[in-house]
């Protein structure tokens, strides 16, 4: 059998590894566009704040490894599939055949519609080339426009923050991170930015960026304008999956529709990570979620029925997230913004900048979100994704939400 | 043979050594916030409750690592975090069901139990046997592990 996988991201490289711990004698190929060895963009941040080097990006630290268990990674562009032949063809090599195929070419980031953003002096946060381009543009002193103050944006604040750069962020949405901060969270973060000196613009959009030489000038919308050295766009992503035009493969908003099998619409394709549309664990529904946890998740079952269809079923992943804001830190699961009739608690320490918030259904839990906290906050994850009945200890959490450990204590070993 | 821990809530008097021996082994300070191992305290029910990584077989800290920083050590089962490799982004402390993941803010690196290498210290510090490490097989961790199967989107998965 001859696998082929698109995309050298987490979800790409966990199928190809799975793959072959299943059959010993597969030919397995990852093709991915990028030049450098399969890396983390989760790593970026972190290489941004010079805590570790690239290599510390990658995905797999040994040179050899991919060679070693027999995975052979070609980067080239994927341009078309045909899967009448079950072939595809390469940018600048041959073409190749394949029995199954894996579309995990991920997502790019969409720059706003808005004259001038083209420019030299606007970059993108996603590549370690856009990451590169960052360090080079950033001087202590330096004035940088962000664009966009979701997760992207909030997790590289430390980097900008402590290469000295003066910072102004633009967030269309009423408060940062809206996609997975509520109200409260979100407007105790921008407070959190704004004492460490950054200037947070919510409500607000580019409205153009204007070349001035040795500048930038960004007009913002309400007549304002900013002087920057250096713009970042972190205005969300789209998916991937151009080159599957005329394949026959259903697509939802771009992304790859998949079934319980991580199947593609046509017989053989297979997609997983930021390029699919699966199932959500919590709601039943088909979306994006573009996270870390359901591409390795994503990778690890399309790689158990490509090798034997219909071996493993997909429930539905769960989406959950985790942020390091300058030092602070915010979580979020599932649910985290509440069902009808859904019942709700919180505790909020603004001063401190503490905040918990739980969802429940019924008497189960079915989100969170929270700020301020990094003890034992996977726990949250084993209550929603347990689905537990917490019978007397919903309204011990609605008491104190702090209880989470010895609630899942009590109804996981009825210790308690 | 390999061994695990092994937690008897019944014995266990809240006497926090097992806070105390771990922290200092792996921290250098007696400080029970830096322990990996937690007593739990049931006020109502008069009970307390040691709890820390069983080192699962579902790995789910390890799966959800972006750069490869988490690895289980053949020789004791445990699944360990290298600090060198370690960038601090969290993912596995959201991504661990059972919430022994935690993040360390002075270090900006993950914690968690690595068994101390084969020789836990919460053990050989516990005055009642609430926890030992004895051969995995005996252990009385089938009732935590056994839920895990509701988490594990794959519970058919042959690998």
């Amino acid at each position: 059998m001859k696998h082929v996988i698109i995309g050298a991201g987490p979800a790409g490289i966990v199928a190809a590894e799975t793959i072959r711990k299943l059959d010993a004698d597969a030919t397995i190929v990852v093709v991915g566009d990028e030049p450098e060895p399969p890396y983390s963009r989760m790593a970026i941040p972190y290489l941004l704040t010079r805590s570790i080097g690239e290599q510390g990006t990658y995905l797999r630290k040994q040179d050899d490894h991919f060679r070693q268990v027999g995975i052979e990674v070609v980067v080239d562009r994927v341009a078309s599939v045909n899967p009448g032949t079950r072939s595809l063809l390469l940018a600048d090599g041959p073409g190749m055949q394949y029995d199954t195929l894996l579309v995990a070419s991920g997502s790019t980031p969409i720059l706003p519609p808005v004259p001038g953003i083209g420019g030299d002096r606007v970059t993108s946060c996603w590549t370690l080339e856009d990451a590169r381009r960052i360090a080079a543009g950033i001087r202590p002193g330096s004035s940088v426009v962000l664009i966009g103050a979701g997760f992207i944006g909030c997790i590289i604040l430390e980097a900008l923050v402590s290469s000295g750069a003066r910072l102004t962020v633009v967030e269309m949405g009423n408060r940062m991170v809206p996609r997975m901060l509520d109200e409260t969270c979100g407007t105790l973060l921008e407070k959190w930015c704004n004492s460490n000196g950054i200037t947070v613009m919510t409500g607000s959009q580019v409205e153009a960026v204007e070349d001035q030489g040795d500048s930038a000038l960004v007009r913002i919308s309400g007549g304002r304008s900013v002087e920057a050295q250096l713009v970042i766009s972190a205005a969300g992503v789209r998916a991937n999956a151009g080159f599957l035009e005329g394949a026959g493969v259903d697509l939802s908003d771009g992304a790859v529709v998949i079934d319980e099998y991580m199947c593609s619409s046509v017989s053989g394709i297979y997609a997983a990570g930021d390029v699919a549309c699966g199932r959500d664990f919590s709601t039943g529904e088909y979306s994006v979620q573009a996270i870390q946890p359901t591409a390795v998740e994503h990778g690890r079952l399309a790689a158990n029925n490509m090798v034997k269809h219909g071996s493993v079923t997909h429930q539905g992943s769960m989406v959950m997230n985790v942020l390091d804001t300058i030092g602070l830190i915010s979580a979020s699961y599932g649910q985290w913004d509440g069902v009808a009739g859904g019942d709700s608690a919180t505790l909020e320490d603004r001063e401190n900048y503490r905040y918990l918030q739980l969802q429940f259904e019924g008497d189960r839990l079915i989100g969170a979100n929270t700020l301020g906290m990094t003890q034992h906050i996977g726990v949250l994850r084993g209550l929603v994704q347990g689905r537990f009945s917490l019978g007397a200890w919903k309204d011990r959490l609605k008491d104190n939400p702090l209880l989470i450990m010895e609630a899942y204590l009590a109804v996981t070993q009825g210790t308690g | 043979m390999l061994r695990s821990l092994t937690i008897d809530p019944d014995k266990c008097t809240g006497c926090l050594q097992c806070e105390m021996a771990c922290s200092y082994e792996n921290e250098g300070v007696f400080n029970p916030a830096k322990s990996r191992i937690k007593v739990f305290t049931f006020h109502d029910e008069g009970r307390f409750v040691p709890y820390t990584c069983t080192q699962c077989d579902e790995a789910w800290c390890l799966h959800a690592c972006p750069v490869d920083a988490i690895r289980m050590n053949r020789e004791t089962g445990a699944m360990e975090v290298s600090d060198s490799v370690c960038v601090g982004c969290k993912v596995c402390t959201i991504a661990c069901p059972f919430g022994t993941v935690n993040y360390n803010q002075d270090t900006g690196k993950v914690i968690k139990c690595d068994l101390c290498g084969g020789d836990p210290k919460c053990a050989s510090a516990c005055p009642t046997a609430a926890i030992t490490y004895v051969d995995a097989d005996a252990t009385g961790l089938d009732k935590m592990r056994a839920w895990a199967a509701r988490t594990d989107n794959a519970a058919s998965a042959s690998n």
